[in-house]
């Protein structure tokens, strides 16, 4: 049975009923996709670093999605999201216009920018989104940016023109050489350490592997390096321990302690071991909802 | 003429071959004669000592004897001018230790089966009673309630009563907080949640679903938008861990995370409801409490084969209302007393392969006046199991405090309150439900959130 949704939305100060509207959607690749959506509670809070769990409709499942944007005015929050699952394959059928079930948020903890002389961002795929609003903070807090953003090929090279607006250096890597250097993210960035630029911190987002490879250098190169951890979590608040992650021997919660942590103290292996929980279901819900 | 049966009235059941395979109610409920006839088993007596048992103060012997009289209407009005969640109580209180633990019947025999009783009345209410109109007079005042759970509800409810305004936020997507989440649908179906939440709402209280207090906004922000009072009820619902080598390995969960996949996702629909929940062959649970007999009933349920409780005390120390631990050995669920998990062991591939265990006994009694358990050296054994579920507790969640400032918690992180008014160390805060006590009962979390309106209304009514 389900608890009927009559449930009052209503906005902090205004008499308005908050619904999840996407005000606006936009195809980046074959594979991502963005949405600006209307989520007045976590635009107004909201900081880099953070995330919100969507739910694209009722019965749906609790997906966590860092933000990729927000604009507080507009009262919207921007999310970039790869389908690759049965419920981004769900959200990606919505249009501009349409609504989502629930949009909840900001979760976990702002990430800890802090002022320096020099910071290198490192992308993997969608992780340029997450990353974009890290370094635009920065810029404007006076830090020199740099950023290496990877994809597979030229096309899954995201907003690389919005991270140009304000960093010193923009580097691609692709798998193909499509576009920028050919190999990954990890040569170029040992290649400009090698080369003598001063970094004082690096932030990788991306897969688990490129942020486990990441570190290898900068462990070598003494670099701090936050990493943006992604775990399977359902709630977000602290109540399933679903995120849990071992961070320098310690069990954290990605959802409140983080998610972004010291990358030199995560336990990647770990953490790529957990993502896999649900494998074989996450195929069987494909198969037996027919997508 | 009473009725002198030393035992209650038998509560017809699904049989338990038939209902741990599936997730339909396991207590059917009383007939109308069935009630009638337990009712006629109250004395009446003088002293009324279950009525000093209730958490609320329900006016038991009165509603029972409406029931005897067939007024089930008259014992649905006295009984919710105590407790605005009847058909819930007479489900999941744990009547052994309040109300019925005090009924005079009791001394020989068995008590007045009061729980069934409420339940009944509550259910007959929910299926016959018509829609009646309520005018409340509003006095223009605003409360904000954190947290849709128990203490919350009742909180809202009375407080709507009185004349509030009273919006309710709840940081799920669902209102019911552990009524949603927690008990299973065996257990609470939760279509009966549903109508009692609706009940509170048709009398006017906002439900704002998706709104985590400390994330969304914040308490003073509350009270910055015009809120005269705030009641925090946000439950106790970080998962403890028992921080034994292996509590990460794949096929570990909490007994939260496990509970909110079946119930609040709906994992038990899989893959019509998209949420996965993997249960293995053979499940181990560790802890003795309600939600380790709801875990391992549910686990039971998704087709596990083997399903263990492992505690650390023996079944005298096991906190799980009688009810429970009888319904889950009638299930079949094997129960492994003063045993304690010492590591959780994994295959290659980092899913769990056994549970290493020490036997126990029983030392001097310990700070909760329980026999405290002792390891049996050289007991250790490997239990064979591929999941499991840790249900040994939970804590408060830490959002609240952090982001309150002058909110004054315990050092294990509830909230401090005056136990007469649940006010806090915050002006217009005030406390209740298990954020303040720890994992506890949903009717004393009902208490508490009463008690607190009844404290709110005083102080902003300046009496």
């Amino acid at each position: 049975m389900q608890i009927p949704c009559i449930i009052k939305r209503r906005y902090f100060k205004k008499e308005v009923y908050v619904v999840y509207k996407i005000v606006k959607k936009q195809t980046l690749n074959q594979a991502v996709e963005l949405m600006e959506i209307h989520a007045p509670y976590v635009a107004r809070k909201c900081e880099p670093g953070q995330f919100i769990i969507i739910r694209v409709d009722e019965d749906g499942e609790r997906v966590p999605l860092t933000i990729a944007d927000y604009d507080r005015e507009k009262e919207t929050v921007t999310i970039i999201y790869q389908v690759v699952g049965y419920t981004t394959e769900l959200l990606s059928k919505k249009a501009e216009g349409d609504y989502v079930q629930d949009f909840v948020g900001p979760l976990g903890q702002p990430a800890p920018l802090h002022k320096c002389d020099r910071v290198i961002g490192v992308a993997g795929g969608v992780g340029a989104a997450p990353l974009y609003p890290q370094l635009r903070k920065l810029a404007k807090m006076g830090v020199p940016v740099d950023v290496i953003i990877g994809g597979k090929s030229a096309e899954f090279v995201i907003l690389k023109e919005l991270f140009e607006e304000f960093c010193d250096n923009v580097y691609i890597a692709t798998d193909d050489g499509s576009l920028g250097t050919k190999g990954f993210v990890t040569t170029v960035l040992e290649d400009q350490i090698k080369a003598g630029v001063k970094y004082d911190e690096v932030i990788a987002i991306g897969p688990l592997i490129m942020m486990k490879n990441v570190v290898k250098i900068t462990k070598e190169y003494d670099i701090p390096t936050m990493v943006s951890l992604n775990p399977i979590m359902i709630d977000g608040t602290g109540m399933c321990g679903g995120c849990r992650v071992n961070i320098g021997g310690e069990t954290k919660f990605a959802c409140v302690d983080g998610p972004d942590f010291d990358g030199f103290k995560v336990n990647f292996d770990e953490c790529m071991q957990r993502q896999g929980m649900f494998r074989e279901e996450e195929h069987e819900c494909r198969i037996g909802r027919g997508m | 003429m009473a009725n002198m049966s030393l035992k209650k009235v038998a509560m017809p059941e699904q049989d338990p071959n038939v209902r741990n395979k599936n997730f339909e109610e396991v207590a059917l409920g009383y007939t109308k004669e069935m009630a009638m006839e337990e009712a006629a088993r109250c004395l009446n007596c003088k002293n009324k000592p279950c009525v000093g048992g209730c958490p609320v103060n329900v006016p038991i012997p009165a509603f029972i004897e409406k029931v005897a009289a067939g007024d089930f209407e008259g014992a649905y009005e006295v009984i919710t001018t105590e407790n605005a969640l009847p058909a819930i109580c007479g489900r999941v209180c744990p009547q052994e230790n309040q109300c019925e633990g005090k009924c005079v019947r009791g001394i020989k025999g068995e008590p007045v089966g009061i729980g069934r009783m409420e339940r009944f009345v509550a259910d007959w209410h929910m299926a016959n009673a018509k829609e009646t109109e309520v005018n409340i007079e509003k006095n223009g005042m605003k409360v904000a309630v954190v947290g849709c759970g128990p203490a919350g509800i009742t909180c809202a409810g009375e407080l709507i009563k009185k004349g509030y305004d009273v919006t309710v936020f709840e940081a799920l997507h669902k209102p019911g907080g552990v009524l949603s989440y927690g008990i299973p649908e065996f257990r609470l179906p939760k279509d009966l949640v549903a109508k009692e939440i609706e009940s509170v709402q048709k009398l006017g209280v906002d439900i704002e679903t998706n709104v985590i207090v400390g994330r969304s906004i914040t308490i003073d922000e509350l009270m910055e938008d015009g809120y005269k009072a705030v009641f925090v009820g946000s439950g106790a619902g970080l998962p403890r861990f028992l921080n034994i080598p292996g509590e990460n390995h794949l096929g570990v969960y909490s007994a939260n995370e496990f509970l909110t996949r079946v119930n609040l996702m709906k994992g038990y629909k899989f893959p019509e409801c998209p949420t996965p929940v993997k249960v293995g062959k053979k499940v181990a649970v560790v802890g003795a409490g309600n939600v380790a007999m709801d875990a391992a009933r549910t686990a039971k349920r998704l087709g596990a084969e083997e399903v263990y409780i492992v505690y650390r005390r023996s079944e005298e120390e096991a906190p799980a209302r009688l009810e429970e631990l009888h319904h889950a050995k009638e299930e079949g669920i094997i129960f492994k007393f003063l045993n304690n998990p010492a590591a959780i062991k994994a295959d290659e591939n980092g899913w769990v392969s056994s549970m290493e265990v020490i036997k126990q006994e029983l030392g001097e009694p310990d700070a909760s006046g329980r026999r405290s358990p002792q390891p049996i050296e050289g007991s250790n054994y490997d239990l064979d199991v591929d999941t499991v579920i840790i249900a040994i507790g939970q804590s408060p969640n830490p959002l609240i405090r952090h982001t309150t400032p002058g909110l004054d918690t315990q050092k294990w992180g509830g909230i401090i309150v005056n136990e007469e008014t649940m006010e806090t160390s915050k002006d217009g805060v005030y406390a209740g439900g298990d954020t303040v006590t720890g994992a506890a009962t949903v009717i004393l979390a009902m208490g508490a959130g009463k008690k607190a309106a009844a404290a709110i209304d005083q102080k902003l009514q300046g009496k």
